[in-house]
């Protein structure tokens, strides 16, 4: 069967990949670590399942210090010229939407299909990661159609890969790392602790004042976890079943989806979040760290206040 | 409360621009410590967390093939292709695609967008381009304001639509902590309660996509003053 654990043996080859362009790229002075760092970060995907705990745990830990000691170096400059790529754009038209169109394409038919094949009775693909997988095998599809078309040199895909993904550097790992932070939170019991807080400093007597402090207590613990999915078993726990539901007879199922949702406002604002709101200012090289998060606020808040009055209207009725 | 000292260093190191990545491994160590564990125990935890979580990660294999394409002038490409579209602007532009990141996020097919994939080589030069072709030469903080705003329409589209759909991952988890509970819910209303915020959000984000246009369009009306 074919499981998640092939794309992650597909992901750690090209991070080895982008590793040794670095190592032979001598005009940058930092080639060294960021080889150091992304052949790291491709061994915890090659071998990750198979090494022991520790061990994952001090190759992240390497990786860290790379970065902070030594620090990373950016992108190299781009190797097509800009009138290259324009003539190039003018040579090939829209084709070159193709391969980009591909990868959403496959990705598709592979969701609907891949649960469907099976190989001696035995489905072939792991029916729990299909969406995954399929995007997976979609990026591999659409790199050989731009191949076949294109025909650049056999190295290209690689050298491109590793300018993109200098250009990310630190940011592309940070989503995990922040897991690997939830994971301890919870280890520690922080949620509890913050429900705790809340329980004692606001006065939860009446109905609104409830709505209000467990859509809020959504977001702001959002933010802090930078995952809403972290936030609500905590804040349901503590507010919302025993003071909506069972305390002023509210519905469960307006609190909980409702809830969720105002989680998201949070997800909004934080740089916790960093696949949402760290990485695309790294992809799309904004000097200002937090800008996509700053177009996000006025939205968030808006969506909040539009949340709790759901919630308050219709949770009761 | 000393299992708080990593929301404290987060807090902290966010706040002093200290690196995020640093920030956070310091913090996960430490709220690890802080439960009482040894260090051997701590770190495995930390990287038993961190492997399970490559998933997250997949998204990365889209960079040969969007490197490849940006090589063979992809997104030089999609500029020409809106500058040719007479009615496009940023906002509408960015409006049509947050309705198409809702539809499919309610559709369950929340992987067909995403930042690397669609919003760093399609999305984000074509929304420069609109402005591009009616305002002129923009200025770096419009240009950096524009790619900011594609990156939200994404994030917006994705997060108020994919509740309507009735397996995604944070219907199944309410689900399964409400079952918990001893309380069952059908996936369908939870679902059908996340419509209200859904068109609030589309009519409230796009609204402010309108406003972005005007402000692009205000740039224009006030050139700015050249030295020369």
């Amino acid at each position: 069967m074919i499981t998640l654990e092939f794309v992650y043996t597909l992901m750690g080859l090209m991070m080895v990949g982008i590793a040794i362009v670095n190592l032979r790229d001598r005009s940058s002075p930092k080639h060294y670590n960021n080889a150091a760092f992304w052949g790291m970060y491709g061994i915890t995907f090659l071998a990750g399942s198979h090494l022991p705990n520790v061990v994952n745990g001090l190759l992240v830990i390497a990786m860290v210090l790379v970065m902070t000691v030594g620090k990373l170096g950016g992108a190299p400059a781009e190797q097509a010229t800009r009138s290259d790529r324009e003539a190039s754009a003018a040579r090939w038209g829209n084709r070159l939407f193709i391969p980009a169109l591909t990868i959403p394409a496959v990705t598709l038919l592979g969701t609907f299909t891949f649960t469907h094949l099976s190989l001696r009775g035995a489905p072939l693909i792991d029916p729990k990661q299909v969406t995954l997988i399929a995007l997976g095998f979609a990026t591999m599809v659409a790199l050989l159609v731009g191949m076949v078309m294109l025909r650049p040199p056999i190295t290209a895909p690689i050298v491109e890969a590793r300018r993109l993904m200098d250009a990310v550097s630190w940011a592309a790992v940070l989503p995990q790392m922040l897991a690997a932070l939830g994971a301890m939170f919870a280890l520690a019991g922080v949620g509890p602790i913050i429900a705790s807080i809340l329980q004692r400093w606001i006065p939860l007597d009446t109905p609104f004042i409830v709505v209000v402090t467990y859509a809020i207590g959504m977001a702001l613990f959002t933010s802090i976890m930078g995952n809403a999915f972290a936030a609500f078993p905590v804040m349901t726990a503590a507010i919302g079943l025993p003071l909506i539901v069972h305390r002023f007879g509210g519905d469960v199922v307006v609190m909980a989806s409702v809830g969720m949702l105002s989680g998201y406002c949070g997800t909004l604002v934080t740089p916790m979040a960093a696949n949402f709101n760290i990485v695309p200012v790294a992809l799309l090289e904004l000097p200002d760290q937090n800008a996509v998060i700053k177009a996000q606020i006025p939205t968030a808040i808006i969506l909040l206040l539009v949340n709790i009055i759901v919630m308050y209207v219709f949770v009761y009725r | 409360m000393l299992p708080l000292i990593g929301i404290l260093i987060v807090v902290a190191g966010f706040a002093l621009r200290l690196n995020p990545l640093l920030v956070v491994a310091a913090a996960a160590v430490a709220t690890g410590l802080a439960t009482g564990h040894g260090l051997i125990t701590v770190i495995a935890a930390f990287g038993k967390a961190f492997v399970d979580t490559r998933s997250v990660a997949v998204v990365w294999m889209a960079l040969p093939v969007i490197g490849l394409l940006e090589r063979a002038g992809l997104k030089e490409r999609a500029r020409t292709v809106v500058a040719g579209i007479k009615v496009a602007t940023t906002g509408r532009l960015l409006i049509a695609y947050l309705a198409l990141r809702q539809l499919t996020s309610a559709l369950g097919l929340t992987s067909l967008g995403g930042h690397p994939q669609m919003v760093r080589p399609l999305i984000a030069p074509m929304a420069e381009a609109a402005a591009e072709t009616r305002v002129g030469e923009l200025s770096e903080d419009a240009r950096n304001s524009i790619r900011a705003h594609a990156a939200a329409a994404d994030n917006i589209g994705l997060f108020f639509g994919e509740d309507i759909f009735i397996a995604i991952g944070s219907i199944l988890l309410i689900r399964g902590f409400l079952d918990q509970n001893g309380i069952h819910v059908e996936p369908s209303r939870l679902a059908f309660w996340a419509i209200p915020t859904a068109v609030a959000a589309f009519i409230v984000h796009g609204a402010r996509l309108l406003l972005l246009d005007r402000s692009l369009q205000r740039s224009r009306a006030h050139p700015p003053v050249d030295d020369a």
